[in-house]
């Protein structure tokens, strides 16, 4: 098989069905050979769009896609090396399931015996070899998913594409497909670029996450990262596990000095080298809600430099591993703070309970 | 006539199976009322032709009406052996050969406009009304106005010019309206799935479309070859000199006073009933091998 990497670099890709609104819109992304790669956004923020553009199913308006070093415009899948795992897994009713991992050798006139050797170590790999003859009918959702990857990964692509792979299944089984797209994306050591909306999916699965919204790319990094550091308040909140926060700068020293709302004590954030504000803006800031912690009011005032906003108790929900308590600490937005489950039973709070909601002041980190 | 198509050739497209009826312990009384209405219907429906077929087993005094004398296999020996009773043998094989002419254009046509119909295109709608028109036209004048045009432009009707012609105006229409509702439930994305595999547009259709059409295109096939095998109005004036069946057995009508006439009504029902079983046992068969019934495990 011909070598070659799968890299891929996108570069001022767009795409425009109508000539006004941009689908794709000007977006830049180098994603290294080997990686997984998750695309991530609400429906309709062009993330499929790109995914098809990749695969060759849809040509851009503007800009490059270069795999492997070589700009693909024009060429087809096949030429490009790509294979296309769809969301519904478009298996082919009519045939089996050996047939269908076969059929990419089939339409490039290799002989039956040959083929199905091929597809016999294929489904080894993928366990399906029981299952050879049945028909895409009698297969269940994980089953499907097994063939469609068999069937793409047949074609010896250097690059898999995958469209909301898991949709179609239910919870459970959502997560152990996961692990084995996971697997199957080590075995076979190519790159895979992955669209979901689900973030816990992403964060799960890539190496590199891809948020995107409306067309363009709102951050793009390991997991890690993305989830610990959004970069702005659309981040943080579709990520989630964040709690966005606004107010005014009051104060620019060693620390920065915000004043969230009327009435409220005062937030220190540490500031970070890169970071411009100046008095007067009004900025977004964000903390993690597993690095809440709550006291009681009565307690005693917060270490120095930490913050203490004084907040009312409105849901408390079980999560098993920790407990989940909603808190009126921002009016009009959700103010969340993950309690590890002991920390919570040693002193749990009720509904309607008056807190400190308290962080320590490197705890906070300011938002684009 | 040959059969009531339009009665039996509905179903077999449907897969579905109707569940099995709960047993109620008192049923209402206007179950009873449209049982029996159901029944006189069923009666109405296949009476006549029920009677035809027993008074073509008469034997040698048989006559054209009740009661039956005798038991035989008489008239339809007499059907085949003599010549007053027309040219059965001769008519018969031109309308399976057009049956079948007919069948295999209605079915490229109907898939291929099945294929096109799926995007808009300039003048789409103007095509399907024009396509529906034909289907709505009277018959009589159609073949009429057919005939009068293969004269006028130096052609002699026959049975494979003229007469194709206008069954294929009844039967294209229908075909493709068949189709619409096959393609309806075909996903593009299998195309799509094939073009990222390395198929070729043709491959694509090959391996494809057609396998996956295949219980559709069948039930087009069975539209084409009955209402083709069935035509009368519009072959009428088309035919030429040679008759196709249903003017065979029109023109015996005038003539033959004999219960032969029934036989030949026997034979081309048993005819009909044999292709209809045909295509419906293909698409189970087909069905079954797909394991459409089957649930997952």
């Amino acid at each position: 098989m011909r070598a070659g990497s799968g890299d891929i670099e996108l570069a001022g890709l767009s795409k425009t069905y109508d000539g006004v609104t941009n689908v794709v819109d000007g977006v830049n992304l180098k994603i290294p050979d080997g990686a997984y790669c998750c695309f991530l956004g609400p429906s309709g923020c062009g993330k499929t769009t790109i995914l098809r553009m990749i695969a060759g199913h849809e040509e851009p308006t503007a800009g490059e896609i270069v795999i492997g070093g070589e700009n693909v415009a024009g060429m087809a899948p096949v030429e490009r090396r790509t294979a296309m795992m769809f969301q519904s897994y478009a298996l082919f009713p009519h045939l089996t399931v050996r047939d269908n991992i076969a059929f990419a050798l089939r339409v490039r006139g290799q002989s039956r015996a040959d083929r199905y050797r091929a597809a016999e170590l294929m489904m080894e790999k993928v366990r399906l070899t029981e299952l050879a003859d049945r028909l895409p009918a009698n297969l269940s959702g994980g089953q499907q998913q097994r063939v469609a990857l068999a069937r793409a990964a047949i074609t010896e692509p250097r690059v898999l594409l995958l469209d909301e792979p898991l949709s179609a299944l239910d919870e459970q089984l959502r997560v152990q497909m996961r692990q084995e797209l996971r697997r199957m994306q080590r075995e076979l050591g190519i790159t895979f670029v992955h669209v979901t909306h689900t973030q816990l999916e992403a964060i799960a699965l890539a190496d590199i996450v891809v948020v995107m919204e409306k067309g363009k790319i709102k951050q793009a990094g390991p997991a890690r990262d993305v989830y610990a550091h959004p970069r702005d308040r659309y981040v943080a909140e579709f990520l989630g596990g964040q709690n966005v926060l606004s107010g005014k700068v009051e104060k620019v020293g060693e620390g920065l000095v915000v004043l969230s709302q009327p009435n409220r004590s005062e937030i220190q954030i540490r500031l970070g080298t890169d970071a411009r504000v100046a008095v007067g803006d009004r900025i977004d800031l964000a903390v993690r809600r597993d690095d809440i912690e709550l006291v009681r009011a009565d307690a005693g005032g917060p270490a120095d430099g930490a913050t203490a906003l004084p907040s009312r108790v409105t849901a408390i929900e079980y999560q098993g591993s920790f407990v989940k308590v909603m808190l009126d600490t921002v009016p009009d937005e959700d103010f969340v703070a993950y309690i590890p489950e002991r920390t919570f039973f040693r002193d749990p709070f009720n509904v309607g309970d008056v807190l400190l909601a308290t962080w320590s002041a490197g705890r906070a980190r300011v938002l684009a | 006539m040959t059969v009531v198509l339009g009665e039996t050739d509905m179903p077999m497209i449907r897969t579905r199976r109707i569940p099995a009826v709960t047993r109620a312990d008192r049923r209402p009384w206007t179950f009873y009322a449209l049982a029996t209405v159901f029944i006189l219907y069923v009666v109405a429906l296949y009476g006549p032709m029920i009677c035809i077929y027993i008074l073509s087993f008469q034997d040698i005094r048989g006559g054209l009406v009740f009661p039956m004398k005798g038991r035989s296999l008489h008239w339809f020996i007499d059907l085949f052996t003599q010549v007053r009773t027309g040219d059965v043998k001769g008519s018969f094989d031109r309308s399976i050969k057009l049956a079948v002419l007919v069948t295999v254009v209605t079915l490229v046509v109907s898939l291929m406009a099945g294929l096109a119909f799926r995007r808009r295109f300039f003048g789409d709608s103007v095509v399907f009304y024009l396509m529906i028109g034909s289907l709505v036209a009277p018959g009589l004048v159609l073949g009429l106005g057919t005939g009068l045009l293969f004269q006028w432009v130096g052609i002699s009707p026959t049975w494979y010019t003229s007469a194709l012609g206008a069954q294929l105006s009844w039967t294209l229409p229908f075909g493709v309206l068949v189709m619409f509702a096959v393609m309806s439930r075909f996903d593009s994305v299998w195309e799509e799935a094939a073009r990222d595999l390395g198929a070729t547009r043709w491959q694509t259709i090959r391996l494809v479309v057609i396998p996956v059409l295949a219980p559709g295109l069948v039930a087009v096939a069975l539209f084409g070859f009955t209402l083709s095998y069935d035509e009368f109005a519009r072959t009428l004036q088309t035919a030429g000199s040679l008759n196709t069946l249903p003017l065979e057995i029109w023109s015996m009508t005038l003539n033959v006073t004999s219960p032969s006439l029934y036989a030949l009504g026997t034979v081309t029902t048993i005819v009909s009933f044999i292709i209809i079983g045909a295509c419906i046992g293909a698409i189970i068969a087909i069905n079954k091998r797909r394991g459409v019934r089957a649930t997952g495990h």
